[in-house]
């Protein structure tokens, strides 16, 4: 019955949806308050309803109810309760009423929340909305109907592939819709303006929070699908490329590049088209990441020729909401006058010096994932474009993009002046060039580029710093009195300082990981010792050990360094009988920002077990970084100014800062 | 400044950007693309020897070799050709007789193939999208990949 319930509820979710995306619009044309005024009840009943169809569907899953295929298809009763819970959006047609439940999250937030926004715009903002809510909801019931039953009921399901069942990747889809879903305010917000012909600075203000919560979300989302690939595929490795990757990332390049533009859009009234350009980009991306993930044109056009339903719904509907938006843009943008003039060198010169190369960046991704798919659409042949294409094209941008970063915070608005600033710049440049030396001579005969590149992160940090230590009065004030004014330095200064340090951070992380780590295989028995990286490895022995739906055999190591014992590691191959599928866990030790990973091959007949070591430096910054990026954006979004639906900017123009 | 010469500036720095990030994409293509082959293109199309290609298909049924220091010898085919690869290293949880798989690498003067990576990423819902194509091609597709493509590896998630 629950099932039932679900889907019903589910399709008056879509009919409400209709009424959403009809009534409050023709309100804000006739300018009816009345009309206007029902787009908050529909968008919080439109939640509440995905709501029940969501909370029905996890029943099932908790509840081990197999006459629904979906839950046989990717459930098993043996389950631990949290993937169970996780199962239900690890699947596509969960994860779709994951992604609706998410968007009418966010509409309903803006109902509630958006209660200082101007009626007209509030009321076309939560129609537009709908829409995407109503194609979205269309899609479920249309192709992809997650209630389906099954008769006769199977007695025991085929359980959640293996590698899903992980805590990473537990919370890894929901953060990640968040942020992909999230930026469907700012594109409703983008064509709000566009269809009232009017947009001012007050709209950068309402749309930057929302942006700035769905960049957070993106953010972590992509930092922790990164670390969920980096422990369970077992080689190692963080980032791939992989077009499921680009798909997250390519609409965290454009809105990082809209967090910036709406800030010069806010504060000085210029670049409105552009942001709102942006806006529409951002979200456009979301769903052709959608489209790419949910398709299957990835993982085989065979499926997508053979069963197209899907992938052509889904194209569909990115030709109308894409295609849709810009035609609208081309239409109605040269309405939106334009103002804030500026020249080339000042702060909002380098804040669109900083979208030109966010966006260029996006564009190689964009080649990069879509080039394939494209020539083996026209010519038949297959290429794959890996990471020695990204490496030699988004590299470089985004390297000259990072030499950037700390000018701009330093610039003043209007009109900068950049000899001056590169002179405040010099301690940070200084330490940058010793570090770069230091590094270099440390790992001497090592990568020449490395220490550029750790010379350039270090560049970011410091200069993230200087600016921040300027303004704090640090050298020219006694200490404490500094340390008062660092305190009462407006949230979305610290917000800068921390989004930059974390970039940074990254950026070392990275170069550690990649130029400094090292690799070894090797065939072991117990009683073998291997080392690297000044480690000793000592194969203890293997064990089997039963788990709830898995059988491990667990290898265990004892880890010196120099004699001493600092550790005991224990990497395991896990089976699951229920997919006859096995699964390498790998086992992880920090030492300090570094790791020793430990993942095992195959056992051997006489007994020898493969086993490869790395030895990986400074990589947890690569995930510290992203971090501290998000508590620069979550203080950012604290900030009294950008407060969710603060009525006006509290400090006025005396806070002109930028807010990233 | 003029508000003219402002605008030439942005437009003239955009252009530079782009310019710059078109050069880069196509050098890179040039240098970094590997083109896919089946066992069938390798022998049709004569790829020279040293020339860095991706093969893809199944693993020939009684075909893998394992011998010291984890080197490993393997057969794949796509029921027409088949071709002897070599692979030093561990190979993934799912590499079985039978089952699709994707190597990188370079034929030698002898014909074998020199793979210096496997492909990890697939498991039985996930036959790499390229073998799954050319076994379709060639009549030897089998299992129910196509009903199930949403569970791949991480595709499943996002």
């Amino acid at each position: 019955m629950t099932p039932e319930i679900g889907h019903y509820a589910l399709v008056l979710a879509f009919a409400l949806g209709i009424f959403q995306g009809c009534v409050p619009l023709y309100g804000a044309q006739r300018n009816d308050p009345v009309l206007m005024a029902t787009a908050v009840p529909t968008a919080v009943a439109q939640f509440v309803f995905i709501g029940i169809a969501f909370a029905a569907l996890t029943l099932a899953y908790v509840g081990s109810d197999f006459s629904v295929v979906n839950v046989f298809e990717n459930s098993h009763s043996l389950k631990p309760l949290i993937y169970k819970i996780s199962g239900v959006w690890g699947n596509h047609e969960g994860s779709m009423l994951l992604w609706v439940l998410i968007l009418a999250l966010f509409g309903a937030l803006v109902a509630i929340f958006g209660g200082n926004l101007p009626l007209t715009l509030k009321a076309n903002v939560l129609s537009v909305q709908s829409w995407i809510a109503v194609a979205f909801i269309l899609f479920i019931l249309a192709t992809s109907n997650p209630f389906l039953r099954l008769v006769p009921t199977p007695a025991e399901g085929r359980d959640l592939n293996p590698l899903l069942q992980d805590p990473g990747l537990a919370i890894h889809p929901p953060l990640l819709y968040v942020g992909y879903v999230g930026l469907s305010i700012s594109f409703s917000f983008a064509i709000a303006a566009l269809i009232e012909g009017r947009i001012d600075a007050a709209w950068a203000r309402w749309v930057r929070p929302w942006t700035l919560l769905a960049w957070i979300f993106l953010t972590l989302g992509i930092a922790m699908g990164s670390y969920w690939a980096y422990y369970t595929l077992g080689w190692g490795g963080w980032w791939f490329w992989d077009p499921v990757e680009n798909a997250s990332f390519m609409p965290w390049l454009i809105a990082t590049a809209l967090l910036h533009s709406a800030v010069v859009m806010e504060k000085r009234n210029a670049l409105k088209i552009w942001t709102i350009l942006l806006a529409i980009l951002a979200f456009s991306l979301s769903l052709i990441g959608t489209f790419l993930v949910r398709s299957g044109v990835l993982t085989s056009v065979h499926a997508f020729a053979t069963d197209p339903t899907r992938g052509v719904f889904i194209l569909a509907l990115l030709i109308v909401f894409i295609g849709g938006a810009l035609a609208l843009f081309a239409w109605r943008a040269p309405l939106l006058k334009q103002g804030g003039l500026f020249a080339p060198v000042s702060r909002e010169g380098a804040l669109v010096l900083n979208n030109l190369f966010l966006v260029t960046a996006c564009l190689t991704v964009f080649v990069g994932t879509l080039y394939p798919l494209a020539l083996e659409a026209l010519t038949g042949e297959k290429i794959s474009v890996g990471a020695p294409f990204f490496n030699a094209t988004f590299g470089p941008l985004f390297l000259m993009l990072l030499l950037a970063v700390p000018f701009g915070p330093l610039l003043a608005w209007k009109r900068g002046d950049l000899p001056g600033v590169a002179q405040r710049l010099m301690a940070a440049a200084g330490v940058a060039l010793v570090v770069m030396v230091a590094t270099y001579a440390i790992a001497w005969g090592g990568p020449v580029l490395a220490p550029v590149m750790i010379g350039i992160a270090v560049f970011v940090i410091a200069g993230a710093l200087t600016d921040f230590a300027e303004r704090a009065g640090v050298g020219r004030v006694p200490l404490g009195t500094s340390v008062r004014r660092a305190a009462g330095l407006p949230r979305s200064a610290w917000g800068t300082m921390l989004a930059h340090l974390g970039l940074g951070l990254t950026l070392i992380g990275i170069v550690g990981e990649t130029q400094f780590g090292s690799e070894r295989i090797a065939e072991m028995k117990p009683g073998q010792t291997m080392a690297i990286a000044g480690y000793d490895f000592h194969f203890d022995g293997i064990a089997v050990r039963p788990g709830p739906n898995y059988r491990d055999q667990v290898a265990t190591f004892t880890v010196r360094r120099g004699g001493d014992v600092i550790g005991v590691m224990a990497p395991s191959k896990r089976t699951f009988p229920a997919r006859s599928t096995t699964r390498t866990e790998a086992a992880l030790m920090a030492r300090g920002f570094s790791q020793l990973y430990l993942s095992l091959g195959d056992v051997s007949a006489s007994g020898t077990l493969a086993v490869r070591v790395y030895h990986k430096p400074l990589v947890l910054l690569i995930w510290l970084g992203t971090i501290v990026m998000v508590i620069g954006g979550t203080l950012s979004l604290t900030d009294r100014r950008l407060r969710v639906g603060a009525p006006k900017p509290a400090r006025g123009k005396a806070a002109m800062q930028p807010a990233e | 400044m003029t508000r003219k010469q402002r605008r030439l500036v942005l437009i003239g720095s955009s252009l530079a950007v782009l310019v710059l990030a078109v050069g880069l994409m196509l050098t890179a293509f040039r240098d970094s693309i590997v083109f896919f082959n089946s066992p069938t293109d390798v022998v049709e199309k004569q790829i020279a020897p040293g020339a860095r290609i991706r093969l893809g298909g199944l693993v020939k049924e009684g075909s893998i070799r394992r011998s010291d220091n984890l080197q490993v010898r393997f057969e794949v085919t796509d029921g027409r050709n088949t071709i002897p690869v070599a692979y030093q290293g561990l190979l993934p949880d799912l590499f079985r007789e039978g089952q699709g798989v994707v190597t990188e690498g370079a034929l030698d003067q002898a014909g074998l193939f020199k793979a210096d990576s496997v492909l990890a990423k697939h498991d039985e819902n996930y036959m790499p999208r390229e073998v799954a194509d050319r076994l379709k091609q060639q009549g030897h597709w089998k299992d129910d990949a196509g009903k199930k493509t949403g569970t791949a590896g991480k595709g499943v998630v996002q």
